[in-house]
């Protein structure tokens, strides 16, 4: 048995649905070999709440709110590595359809003008990080290593993608894992 | 009972520590603690920090876009926002009612979600505490420390939540967003070729299920009094039933029990919803705080999900599901169970349900050809459903106009029928093991077992908008200023 460390893979999701970390358990019975070769870090899947140090960080999501941004600046610090996993991290996604609307009206409609609503206001606590007016894409903020297509890419694409960085080489997809649907 | 540690006195005395983020659940959650000088819990919330603007931005969408965009919603449970959506626009495209056969394939892409879900948060997420101890080294306390203390038992979890996605792709095209459902039906059938090889693993997935609510109702048992009063809240209790009583996580009425097992509503039409539902507004959470207007904020607020699902209705319409149901019915005495760990017991126990109704539904032939959509029948303006997610009952409502886009959108998911019973949960465990206690890692994951039992849908429940009054600023990679936001 080798004394190196294994390599450690972090992941977040920042403004997004979840669903790229769910084709990341697509992978099925594969994901127990990926376990077998990396130590997860900071991740959704676990319970470690600070990052250290990382060969891998992939980040799910769009750039929603001041959170996102400081969590995705202490990834790029943090990773060597730093790859853009599904549509909302690489151009915002489905979540940036709200850049076309003013900030202010949707949350008068949504949060006091609606009907059924007691006590209507807009939250404002101090613990509710402030929201950004515009969705934005990972790149906008950071250098992105790599971007992974898809919404979500599927599970045997994050694995080739992963067992490729992994290997030391650049990741290479056969057209039918590339999709961005 | 702790209703007032929502809100602490002279808050800016108290020492604040802080759970952040809340993990191995889905989305984007966190929990503040306000202690005082000896420690004892002053306040305690889960705060849902996130915005997705969902509601906002559907509206000025061509109708026929919706079951499509809003699975985006959530990554764990598509299937059922994609099918809540088509269902309450059935009527908008003039398709209502959907043929059988679609029907049937709605049923299967439905419960195979059920299957995926229940599975995910069971082996992926959860297990873990229950497995290891809830005070367990924090690095060996997830999926990787299952796969390698319990490979059978993550394996198993792997499997059932692959044969979910399975039916998924096989019936959307693909395992996550996928597009199956169309308001009016359904755009494929299934294929001969899925249909057998789905068929073949399908008594597989039933043993494995009945394996899944062994172990469930094991852990239960061999903790009774830890299983019945961790995160113990007593609230009502409100799901959707079918006509005879039975369960079903498809369609039916809203039943509503209260916390001792009389039913208080019966045969509620969800397109009603407004008529008997508020959703209150707190200014610390994205999330709104539904509850029965005729009940009150204090009495109205209530348990959605497996819990509430597997008391609510008088039977379940598969034999071996009901028969663990009994055992489990029997293991409360008769009375209704409240404690928040109940939830992963009924949860498996749901799952074997789902298991055995996707096999019989794999034995039709039926699935394979006939009409799939209906058309031409007089169009509605304003479309309202509700379906039992794998979290709870969610609503979708949308009003359509003259031009086809969408004038309205309003959602309530299943973890936002679940707020308040969350935040009492995390306030009762606080209170019983973090008060006066110098706060250790294990003593905090307490606060996420149970919020964990829930199963709570963290970015699903959090589709509207916020702003605060701060200065945020955003720098480009090379620090040059993109934006720069005041808000007052
Ligand atoms: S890219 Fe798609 S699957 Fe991934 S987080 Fe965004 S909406 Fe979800």
């Amino acid at each position: 048995m080798s004394l190196r460390p294994k390599p450690r893979i972090a992941t977040v999701s920042l403004g997004g649905c979840f669903g790229c970390h769910m084709s990341l358990l697509d992978m099925d019975e594969q994901l127990f070999e990926l376990l077998d070769q990396v130590e997860l870090d900071r991740s959704p899947l676990t319970d470690i709440k600070t990052l250290a140090p990382c060969d891998i960080g992939l980040i799910e999501g769009g750039l929603c709110n001041a959170e996102n941004v400081h969590l995705l600046q202490e990834f790029r610090v943090r990773c060597r590595i730093l790859v853009a996993v599904g549509a909302c991290a690489i151009n915002g996604g489905l979540p940036a359809q709200r850049n076309t609307r003013r900030l202010g009206d949707c949350l008068r409609e949504v949060y006091q003008f609606r009907p059924g609503l007691v006590h209507g206001q807009i939250p404002n606590d101090p613990e509710l990080p402030l929201l950004l007016d515009q969705v934005r894409p990972l790149h906008e903020v950071v250098q992105v290593d790599y971007s992974l297509p898809g919404c979500p890419p599927s599970g045997e694409a994050l694995r080739k993608f992963i067992s490729d960085l992994l290997a030391g080489h650049p990741p290479r997809l056969t057209d039918g894992l590339l999709h961005y649907d | 009972m702790s209703l007032e540690l929502e809100t602490a006195a002279q808050r800016d005395t108290l020492r604040r520590v802080a759970i952040d983020p809340v993990s191995r659940v889905e989305g984007h959650g966190k929990v503040t603690l306000l202690l005082d000088e000896a420690g004892h819990v002053r306040e305690a919330r889960l705060h849902i920090v996130e915005f997705r603007g969902f509601e906002a931005f559907i509206e000025g969408r061509p109708y026929w876009e919706v079951p499509v965009m809003v699975q985006r919603l959530c990554g764990i449970c598509p299937v059922s926002h994609h099918l809540a959506a088509a269902k309450a626009l059935d009527g908008i495209a003039g398709g209502a009612p959907v043929p059988p056969v679609a029907d049937k394939l709605r049923r299967l892409m439905h419960y195979g979600q059920i299957m995926q879900s229940h599975a995910l948060h069971f082996y992926h997420l959860a297990s873990p505490d229950l497995l290891f101890g809830f005070e367990a080294p924090p690095a060996t306390r997830n999926i990787a420390g299952l796969a390698a203390a319990y490979p059978h038992v993550a394996r198993q979890g792997v499997m059932l939540r692959r044969f979910g996605q399975e039916i998924i792709q096989a019936t959307s095209g693909k395992r996550i967003h996928g597009t199956g459902a169309i308001p009016g039906g359904m755009n494929r059938h299934l294929s001969p070729q899925d249909q057998a090889s789905l068929r073949a693993q399908a008594d597989q997935a039933v043993s494995w299920s009945q394996e899944a609510v062994a172990l469930a109702a094991h852990l239960s048992c061999s903790q009774p009094l830890l299983y019945r009063e961790f995160g113990q809240v007593r609230s009502p209790l409100l799901s959707l039933v079918r006509a005879d009583g039975a369960l079903d996580f498809y369609d039916g009425t809203l039943r509503l029990r209260d916390a001792d097992g009389r039913i208080l509503h019966e045969g509620l039409d969800p397109a009603r919803y407004q008529d008997y539902l508020v959703e209150e507004v707190k200014p610390w959470s994205y999330m709104k705080f539904p509850y029965f207007a005729a009940l009150g904020p204090q009495r109205g607020w209530y348990k959605v999900g497996p819990l509430a699902r597997v008391q609510n209705c008088d039977f379940i319409p598969s034999p071996l599901a009901e028969h663990a149901r009994q055992a489990f019915i029997a293991q409360g005495d008769g009375s209704i169970q409240h404690g928040a760990l109940a939830y992963h017991w009924a949860r498996m126990i749901e799952m074997l349900h789902a298991a055995e109704v996707v096999r019989d539904l794999l034995d039709d032939p039926a699935l394979q050809e006939g009409a799939i959509l209906h058309q031409g029948g007089p169009h509605q303006r304003e479309g309202i459903s509700a379906i039992e997610a794998p979290r709870g009952t969610l609503l979708h409502h949308y009003r359509v106009g003259e031009d086809d886009l969408v004038s309205h959108c309003n959602l309530i998911v299943s973890t936002t029928h679940n707020n308040q019973a969350m935040n009492e949960a995390i306030r009762q465990v606080a209170l019983r093991y973090l008060d006066g206690r110098s706060l250790t890692e294990g003593l905090l994951n307490h606060i996420e077992v149970a919020i964990r039992a829930f199963d709570p849908c963290l970015s699903c429940a959090t589709h509207a908008l916020g702003q605060m009054p701060l200065v945020v600023e955003l720098q480009d990679a090379s620090g040059a200023l993109l934006e720069r936001k005041l808000r007052t």
